[in-house]
Order: structure tokens, then sequence, then C-alpha cells
């Protein structure tokens, strides 16, 4: 298990107040806050040896270099990739996500095709797909979801076909928390010939994922929900696939001779990251994986799994909360969205913020979802290594005083018109 | 809850907001209607519907309907109780008065003469991420009265 106290010590923004109390972070899904070694990791990039990388001779870039492929190397460990070159440098998912959809997918989704996601992508592995369909006659299926917020058992198999060409799944939905099976998914997808992308967002940074295990052709994720910083995030690609695809954005770095006409490319994963790449962001989150593998993800995840299992207790204890996703959770991650008929999310997020409780409100970039679940959005509260029962007991006191004011009220008679 | 963030909320959430979340005023809907508008944030579901039958080149009766926030809701219903008796021309200058009152602009006093609930939107600007709940029910009329509406 974590040893929690010791981990809050290492993340300076958790002693901070807001509006006079102490920070209750639960809004992890959107981003993590970052341990002092990350942080530490940038300074010491830009104040000891910040230079370019692949390029120079001279000694600050040469070690530059070194510990920008040493973080492509730790990250790829991370994820169990069989060789670092596999792991391309994206923004954050959503470019990585792009990256397969403008390359691998825009050459070889073909017209009667079918893409297949489910009715719990986040926007991200939704609306780059949309286009891909659109732009080259091919079809998007979208596998249901149960009441419970699960898969539909009943119905998953049907919609992976011989006609499947892609199936673009998350692991761990960001709006409910649920864990889908995407190894056997991606089991009967390859059965059928078709690649499959994981959405890893809301995964890589919780449990141990291992690629080779998963067998999955690309899984994409974020480094700033994973303790890193913002601005960079990674897309494995399955080496023999990545051979075969066409870069994405094209310019400097990518390039191996170049005439006035024509041009060759790099080798991988240069190939796939035209001009200077976010060097210090990709060091810190190198930094990053350091952090996490040192407590042991194994570890990470026993910690939110038991944390998430309390929190679900408690928060069933308030009648007047709805609440989404599986309740078993050893198919749910730490991300716990509940809805009041009464009380729009927005009011109760307003209401939590002034007691120094930070949790995100709306529709999470899940639309489609939420009209499924018949809601416009919901609060979510978001778990990560460093929450304790105590800041559980926290939100689920507020969130109860919260309900009691904004629904006790008395009522005044309507003044005339 | 201890007491400075129950006093910053109850600036927010203030008896005249409360109060026309709770009893919107105006809310049954008009038909037929010589303005209607419909107007809606995407981002958080809240809603307004607008009706107004002139009479006279005034408002005769107005219908607001509104889903979502309690901001949302107050400010629809204090905008559909401020709307009574107003010309379209009045309408419009009240809708600019309130987003530049929202803008921390003070210069437009006179506009709130005689509607003193207005007032009470103005601590919502020392909320800024609602200040567009607040809004969203008089861009939704200014939208409908300069005829940019889709």
């Amino acid at each position: 298990m974590l040893d929690v106290k010791a981990i809050r010590k290492n993340f300076p923004i958790l002693d901070r107040k807001v509006y006079g109390k102490p920070l209750v972070y639960l809004d992890n899904a959107a981003t993590s806050q970052k341990p002092h070694s990350v942080i530490q990791s940038l300074v010491d990039y830009y104040e000891g040896y910040n230079a370019n990388v692949h390029r120079g001779v001279h000694a600050l870039s040469m070690e530059a270099t070194d510990k920008y492929e040493e973080a492509r190397h730790k990250v790829a460990r991370f994820i169990g990739a069989p060789k670092p070159e596999s792991v391309i440098w994206t923004r954050n998912t959503s470019e990585a996500i792009n990256l397969v959809a403008y390359t691998w997918a825009a050459a070889n989704i073909k017209a009667g095709d079918e893409i297949v996601v489910s009715q719990m992508e986040h926007h991200s592995n939704l609306v780059p797909w949309q286009k891909v369909a659109r732009d080259n006659g091919a079809t998007l299926q979208v596998i249901p979801i149960t009441k419970e917020g699960v898969l539909d058992p009943s119905q998953t198999d049907s919609f992976i076909t011989r006609k499947t060409k892609l199936l673009a799944i998350n692991q761990v939905s960001n709006s409910l928390g649920t864990i889908n099976p995407v190894k056997s998914l991606t089991k009967k997808a390859h059965a059928f010939g078709a690649k499959v992308l994981i959405d890893g967002a809301q995964s890589v940074p919780h449990m141990p994922v291992d690629v080779k295990d998963l067998d999955c052709d690309f899984l994409a994720f974020s480094g700033h929900k994973m303790l890193g910083p913002t601005g960079i995030g990674a897309l494995y690609v399955k080496p023999d696939v990545l051979e075969k695809m066409e870069p994405f954005l094209r310019g400097g770095e990518m390039v191996l001779e170049v005439w006035n006409d024509r041009a060759t490319w790099n080798g991988l994963p240069m190939r796939f990251e035209a001009g200077t790449p976010n060097i210090a962001d990709a060091i810190a989150l190198g930094a990053a994986v350091d952090y996490l593998t040192a407590l042991g993800m194994d570890n990470v995840r026993e910690h939110e799994k038991q944390l998430t299992q309390y929190a679900l207790s408690q928060l069933k204890q308030i009648e007047e909360l709805d609440l989404f996703g599986p309740m078993d959770v050893s198919q749910r991650g730490g991300i716990l969205p509940f809805h009041n008929s009464e009380v729009h999310p927005h009011d109760l997020g307003t209401y939590l913020d002034r007691e120094g409780i930070a949790i995100r409100t709306g529709h999470h970039c899940t639309m489609p979802l939420m009209r499924a679940m018949g809601i416009v959005a919901t609060a979510r509260a978001s778990l990560y290594i460093y929450n304790t029962e105590e800041e559980v007991d926290k939100l689920v006191a507020v969130l109860k005083d919260a309900l009691r004011y904004f629904t006790d009220g008395t009522k005044r008679a309507n003044r005339p018109g | 809850m201890a007491q400075s963030a129950q006093t910053d909320l109850d600036d927010l959430y203030g008896d005249v907001i409360l109060d026309h979340c709770r009893n919107p005023r105006n809310s049954n809907p008009v038909e037929p209607a010589d303005l209607r508008a419909d107007g809606v944030n995407p981002f958080c579901g809240d809603e307004v519907h607008l009706q107004v039958a002139l009479k006279n080149g005034r408002a005769a009766r107005v219908g607001v309907q509104s889903v979502g926030c309690s901001i949302n809701r107050a400010s629809a219903s204090i905008m559909a109780e401020a709307l009574e008796d107003k010309t379209p021309a009045h309408m419009s200058a009240l809708a600019q008065a309130v987003r530049a009152m929202m803008d921390g602009k003070s210069s437009t006093d006179w506009v709130f003469q005689g509607h003193a609930d207005l007032r009470a939107l103005e601590q919502v600007r020392e909320f800024p991420v609602r200040i567009k709940c607040a809004l969203l029910p008089w861009t939704t009329l200014e939208d409908e009265l300069t005829g940019r509406q889709d």
C-alpha cells in the first residue's frame, strides 16, 4: 500500500489554502498535481543543460539529447513497449489520437469499412473518427452501454465484425470511471483483422498498463494526468504498424535528406516528431514515470481501489444523489460522477469550491454519453495517490451542506407581476 | 460551514437570487408572441426560452422558461419581470446595461431605476466562471432584438 502521508509531502501545492481552507484536490481526471521531483527536473533542464536536441555537437546539446531519449526509454518501459522508438512524443492524448487519424487511418480506412467506438468516449476519441469516416466513406459504429454504465455485453460482439477496420476505445471512462475489457476486445477485433487504438488517458496514470499484454496497435495518453507537466503526451504504436505509417507533420528533424522538390524520411521515432520538440516537458515526464515506478503501479491501483470503495460507500448514503458507473470497484477507476435532480452541478461545484474542494462539473467532454444518460452535466470527483479518506469525508460533509443550502429554502409568495 | 465561505456564498446566492430561482416570475409560455427567442449553453445545459406579446408597442405579456443552474434561472426570472411594459428599445437598453454591469462598467445606473432585483446580478461578477450563466437570458434577448439570431 502507499504511504500517503509521505507522498503528500512531495507535492508542494497540497500545502496551499483556497479561500482560507486546506485544498482538497479531487479533479485528478482533469489534471494531476506535480511532485517536487517533476518540478525540479524542469528547473534543472532550464538552469543546467538547456539546448536543442539531436543536432548539436556541443556538450549541452548532447546532455539534453541523452536526457530526452532517456525519458522516452522510461515511458516505453512503463507501458511495456517492446522498443523505445515505438513511443512518439505528442502534446497530449488528443494529438496522439489525431496523429493516428491523419496518418494510419486516413491511408487505411476505405469506403464501406467500419470504425467502432463506444458510447462512453471522450470527444477526443470520437470527433477525429467522425472526420475519418466522413472523408473516407466509412461508417462509425457506437457500442451502446447499459444503465450501469458498462459496455452492453449482449451487443458488444455484434459490433465487431469483418467490416471493422479500427476499434478505438478508452480503457477507463473519464466520465463514468468504467474499466473496459480492452484486452478481450482487442483479441476480438484482431480476429477480424482490425487494428485497435486504446485511449489510455485515464488508465496509464492509475493502473499497470502493458501494451504487449493488451496487444493493442496504438495506445494514447497524456503526461499531465500522471504527475507530469502539461504539453507532453505519448503515442505508442506497434512496431510493424509504425514502420508503414507516413509522417504526420513535416519539416525539420523528421527528414533524412531534402532536395528542392522532395525529401526522404528520418528513422523512427523522429519521422513523427517534426520541429524542435517539447524537450523540458518530455524529460519531466520521465521524472514523473520514475516517481510512479518507485511507488509501483499495482500499489497505486490498490490505493485508488480502496479509496473508491470507501467514497462510493459514503456517497451512497446521500439519498438525494444519483451515482453513475459500476459499483463494483474491480470494474472501476477512481472517478466518481454524481448528480442531483434539483441542484445543478455548477451550483454544487461553486459551493464545494468555497470550501476548498476542487471538483469538475459539466459534460466532461462526453456530450453523447450525457445525452445517452438523459442528463446534461454531472459533478465529478476523481482520486489519485495523494487523496485520503479524510478528504472523502470532507467532500461528503460539504455535499450534504450544499444540498441543504440549495433545496431547503423557505419559499416566498410570488410577488405581483 | 465556516463563516467566511458561507458569507461569500450568500453574496452569490443572495435572497433575491434564491427567491427568483425558487419562484420564477412570468414563467408561463405566452402564445401568440411577437418576440420569441431560445438560448442554450451546450456546455452546461442552461436553457432560456422567451416569448413577448406586444400591445401598443409595449410588452403586454412576458413568458420566460429556464433550465439549468440557479444563476441562469434567477437571471431569467429577473429578466421576465424587468421586461414587463417595456418597448423593444427599452428591452435592448436593459440587456446592454446588464452586460455592461457584468463587464464592470458602472455608468448605466439610470437603467436600473425601478429594477432593484437587477442589482442582485452584480454579485455574480465576483464569481467570473458564472457570469455566462447570468448573461444567457440577456444575450438571448439581445440576439433576438438585433436580429442576429440564427
